[in-house]
């Protein structure tokens, strides 16, 4: 038997017609291509954000001096979608998130690991919009 | 330079040889004949082996280019053919042979020593034989009471044997120490149990009616019961090939060499136990290695020699530390002045002797507290540092500098000069390098210390910097931040660091923050540095998903309580299971359902139990003399309290508690971090214990307490590991690594050596005075909870990529496919 997560949902009196309304919906989307994320000042500098966007998990990211990063959620290690949840910080000025798995280090930029060469997440294009974050998968 | 090698014999001395010749780049064939089935190990270490050391981490490694013949000796060497012969029957033709067949252990000719039940002790074999015939044996007697019968007889008392030892001499190890230091250490030796008998020999060993050893007869008629006996009483040379092939022997053996290790025959060598070497035969695996160093260099048309060794030795046998060094047989009193200082409360006696002019130290002898021997070996022959009675208690100071052409390392001969010439040419900075280098320190370890005060002399940053970010530790950085008031990475990092940190120095700045009492872990910055688990207050698994274990206080739980747990599991779906630490695991919560289970929980009387943080996990506890008959204290009340004392302490690394009731020791708390045992008169306190990866028992630190002097010397001890201890290391390695151990931290934290109790206590009461339950906080705080989602943008939906399938009725995650494996 396969369990989706959503069954335990039921018992939790959270508003079901909310479980697909997304931030874009709510806010008209974006331009073609980009789909906004959330609001510009909720994205705190040095804590990543994940994003469903057009199907695909996205970690967003801000670093301490305002620089605007998305790589692909899924840890190639583990499997799991959990890059957003890494901590963020620089590896000879390089700005890195550590996966919170077992901390291989990538690069904001270029989305490479870099404890494993060869190793490669995907990266995406991120920007603000007005007074959104805004991110571009294809 | 000689192109076809054969070695008899691969024990260490061999393995040095081959290891050196192949490392310098000889050419050419190199054949080994071992009669044992494996490869070198190291012997020194044997009786490890009995305590859990696995064969493959006694051995040595063998270097590639060896063809090794196992379990197959030489027993003929034709010289005029040069070939030589081997068990098999081959015939193995050599350029140069090395003869390294090492010794046998001396059994002196008593009626009975043959009968089953009689061993010697010198090989992985013989400790298999042993430890198989000591499962029906009740005692056991050593014969030798030297360097290696106090060995054995430590194995027969690890093995739960009752053991006795016979010695010839008039003391127990005649060759290291003189009549004073045998007496400290019999009494150090009976003092675990052990039976001694001096002065005596071995008449006979007699059979019982099975046939196998029931008794040792000592030649004044006693009668030593015991089903085992090993014979340890010295030495012989294997010098047999040599004999049967013509090459020159001493009177009492040893295959005769020059200063090259050259036999009479020029292709013929002798290395270790097996030659006689300047004199004598040597015993210690120091002088063998520098043999095997010698042969190999004149090999390869060198021209290196071997004219006697430091014979120093510093061990410790049955936990009693015995040194000697340099010159300490003296037939009279001319040419030699001698300091003594002996205590017999403390078990300690040393003795050094000077030269008559009391300028030059000639040598010493320590039992009980080898402390001076590290520095003071070094200064054999030379210029004494300091006066004799100051370098009996302290050794040689660390401000005193060690001449150039001291020999640091004596098992592998290596002088301090060629220490900092490699150093130097190398550009070493830390011990490993230092060992890979030179060889220092990699046998017996006693000059490590030595070795980084070498380092720190040559001007090298001994490299406690904690990542590229900070060149500080974890305990600099706590005094930088405590002191200067620091309550931001980011003035932290600017001010002291380079950079915007990493995932090692982000955490410990967080839990030093957090130490100090900077509020919610997840206030303003200080969530961005908090590694995941802390940042979402659970623990994360496999998938993604996270587990939830909400504080049980000492194990204790009402029925109530108990049902809600079953309730929320039931309800949020998730699979349970009983802790190690009496609590309960709720596993596969999605990052959105924590607020959503953590209310329940909160409203139903718990609180986080921290699974997730480096902080006090649990006190755990048994039920003590409130139900059980043989519980002398409320050992779950005392429980409970420290639990609620320090929960939430934020710590270098996870802290583990428990209380027993009674010295049966139910909770198994000398496996944690501070483990109390009630005894009639209060509470044993012990420290530095670990289960887990590397077990540890815990120490003793006070006894007998009333629970106000335990909660207060608790109290010290956390805070002291707090501020001092390097990240993520645990109480038990930072215990071992505390200069002075157990006598130093009892000194700090209940003599307030270094005058910081009264900030150690207040450190403390900050912490229990501020104390809040981060779950009810986060709850409280509608910024903190708009992080618990899956996707910013889709607050409602969860992660899809997370399923679970059923197992023995509860879920489990279901394995994602990884395309590379860490």
């Amino acid at each position: 038997m396969t369990i989706l997560g959503h069954t335990a949902l039921d018992h939790t009196g959270l508003d079901h017609a909310a479980l697909d309304r997304t931030y874009a919906d709510e806010t008209g989307g974006g331009g073609p291509g980009w789909t906004p994320v959330c609001p510009d000042a909720q994205l705190v500098p040095e804590l990543g954000a994940a994003a469903l966007v057009a199907g695909r998990q996205v970690a967003v990211f801000r670093t301490f001096d305002g620089g605007l990063y998305a790589l692909g959620n899924r840890d190639p290690f583990s499997g799991a979608q959990v890059l957003s949840r890494g901590i963020v910080g620089t590896r000879n000025g390089e700005p890195t998130v550590a996966s919170p798995m077992h901390k291989q280090v990538f690069s904001l930029v270029t989305g490479a690991c870099l404890d494993d060469p060869g190793i490669t997440v995907p990266t995406y294009r991120v920007r603000v919009a007005g007074a959104a974050i805004e991110v571009k998968v294809a | 330079m000689s192109s076809r090698i054969v070695v008899a014999g691969f024990g260490p001395a061999a393995h040095r040889l081959v290891e050196t010749l192949i490392a310098r780049g000889l050419r050419g064939d190199l054949v080994v004949f071992g009669e044992e089935p494996r490869p070198a190990y190291d012997r020194v270490a044997l009786t490890s082996y009995l305590s859990g050391r696995s064969v493959a981490e006694l051995t040595f490694p063998v270097p590639d280019g060896v063809t090794l013949r196992l379990g197959c000796g030489v027993v003929a060497v034709d010289r005029d053919r040069r070939v030589v012969v081997a068990a098999d029957g081959t015939r193995e033709p050599y350029d140069v042979l090395v003869l390294a067949t090492g010794s046998a252990p001396f059994v002196p000719p008593v009626p009975g020593r043959d009968l089953p039940g009689c061993f010697v002790y010198r090989t992985i074999e013989d400790l298999d034989a042993i430890r198989a015939a000591a499962g029906d044996a009740v005692a056991g007697v050593v014969v030798g009471g030297g360097l290696l019968g106090l060995e054995a007889a430590d194995a027969l008392r690890r093995l739960g044997l009752r053991t006795h030892v016979v010695e010839m001499g008039d003391r127990l190890m005649p060759r290291q120490v003189d009549e004073g230091g045998g007496a400290v250490l019999r009494r150090h030796v009976e003092s675990l149990g052990l039976t001694v008998h001096v002065g005596a020999g071995v008449a006979a060993v007699e059979a019982g009616e099975d046939g196998r050893v029931a008794r040792l007869v000592k030649p004044d008629g006693e009668a030593i019961e015991a089903q085992i006996v090993v014979f340890s009483a010295g030495i012989r040379p294997r010098d047999e090939l040599a004999r049967d092939c013509g090459l020159p022997v001493g009177e009492r053996g040893g295959i005769v060499v020059d200063e090259g290790m050259r036999t009479a025959d020029e292709r013929v060598y002798a290395i270790g136990e097996c030659a006689l070497a300047a004199g004598m035969v040597h015993g210690l695996v120091g002088p063998c290695f520098t043999q095997a160093e010698v042969a190999a260099d004149r090999i390869l048309g060198g021209s290196a020699a071997f004219r006697g060794a430091d014979l120093s030795t510093k061990l410790k046998l049955l936990g009693v530390e015995v040194a000697q060094f340099g010159e300490t047989r003296f037939e009279d009193a001319a040419g030699a002045l001698d300091v003594v200082y002996m205590d017999p409360v403390a078990g300690v006696y040393k003795r050094l002797f000077v030269s008559d002019d009391a300028k030059t130290l000639l040598g010493g002898v320590c039992v009980g507290d080898a402390g001076p021997y590290g520095t003071l070996r070094p200064f054999v022959g030379k210029t004494l540092p300091a006066s004799p009675s100051d370098l009996l208690f302290a050794g040689a100071g660390a401000q005193t500098e060690l001449p150039g052409d001291a020999q640091v390392c004596s098992c592998n001969n290596v002088t301090k000069d060629r220490i900092v010439a490699a150093i130097v040419e190398e550009g070493l900075t830390d011990v490993q390098g230092i060992k890979d280098c030179t060889r220092a320190g990699t046998t017996c370890g006693s000059c490590v210390p030595m070795l980084k005060r070498i380092l720190v002399e040559s001007g090298v940053d001994v490299g406690t910097a904690l990542c590229e970010h900070f060149a500080h530790s974890r305990a600099e950085l706590f005094d930088i931040v405590a002191v200067r008031g620091i309550t931001t990475f980011s003035r932290l990092i600017a001010e002291h660091g380079t950079g915007r940190g990493c995932d090692v120095c982000k955490p410990v700045v967080a839990s030093i923050l957090a130490s100090l009492g900077n509020g919610h872990i997840l206030d303003g910055e200080q969530a961005a540095l908090q590694d995941t688990n802390d940042k979402f207050l659970a623990n994360i698994q496999k998938n993604g998903t996270y587990s939830v274990v909400p504080r049980i206080p000492g194990g204790e739980i009402t029925p109530e309580k108990l049902i809600v747990i079953g309730e929320v599991a039931r309800e949020f779906g998730l699979y349970t299971k009983i802790t190690g630490g009496q609590r309960i695991d709720l596993l596969g919560a999605r990052v959105e359902q924590l607020p959503l289970i953590w209310k329940r929980l909160v409203d139903a009387g718990f609180e986080s139990g921290h699974a997730y943080g480096k902080a006090l996990r649990t006190v755990k506890s048994c039920v003590g003399a409130t139900w059980c008959r043989y519980g002398v204290q409320d050992s779950v009340g005392l429980a409970i309290a420290l639990e609620l004392r320090y929960r939430g302490l934020r710590a270098p690394h996870k802290i583990k508690a428990a209380v027993s009731g009674c010295a049966r020791e139910c909770a198994e708390a000398r496996s944690k971090d501070f483990g109390i045992i009630a005894t009639e008169q209060g509470w044993n306190l012990y420290v530095g214990g670990n289960g887990g990866f590397r077990p540890r028992h815990a120490d003793l630190l006070a006894a007998d307490l009333a629970t106000d002097e335990l909660v207060r010397t608790v109290d010290r001890f956390l805070m002291f590991y707090i501020r001092t201890a390097d990240r993520l290391q645990r109480t038990s390695a930072w215990l071992e690594a505390m200069d002075g151990g157990l006598d130093q931290l009892r000194a700090v934290i209940t003599e307030d050596s270094l005058g910081i109790c009264a900030d150690l206590d207040a450190q403390m009461e900050r912490h229990v005075a501020g104390y809040v339950d981060e779950w009810r906080a986060t709850l409280e705080d509608p910024d903190k909870l708009r992080r618990f989602v899956s996707f910013v943008n889709a607050p409602g939906t969860p992660d899809p990529s997370i399923e679970f399938r059923t197992e023995r009725g509860q879920i489990k995650p279901i394995p994602v496919t990884v395309e590379v494996t860490p």
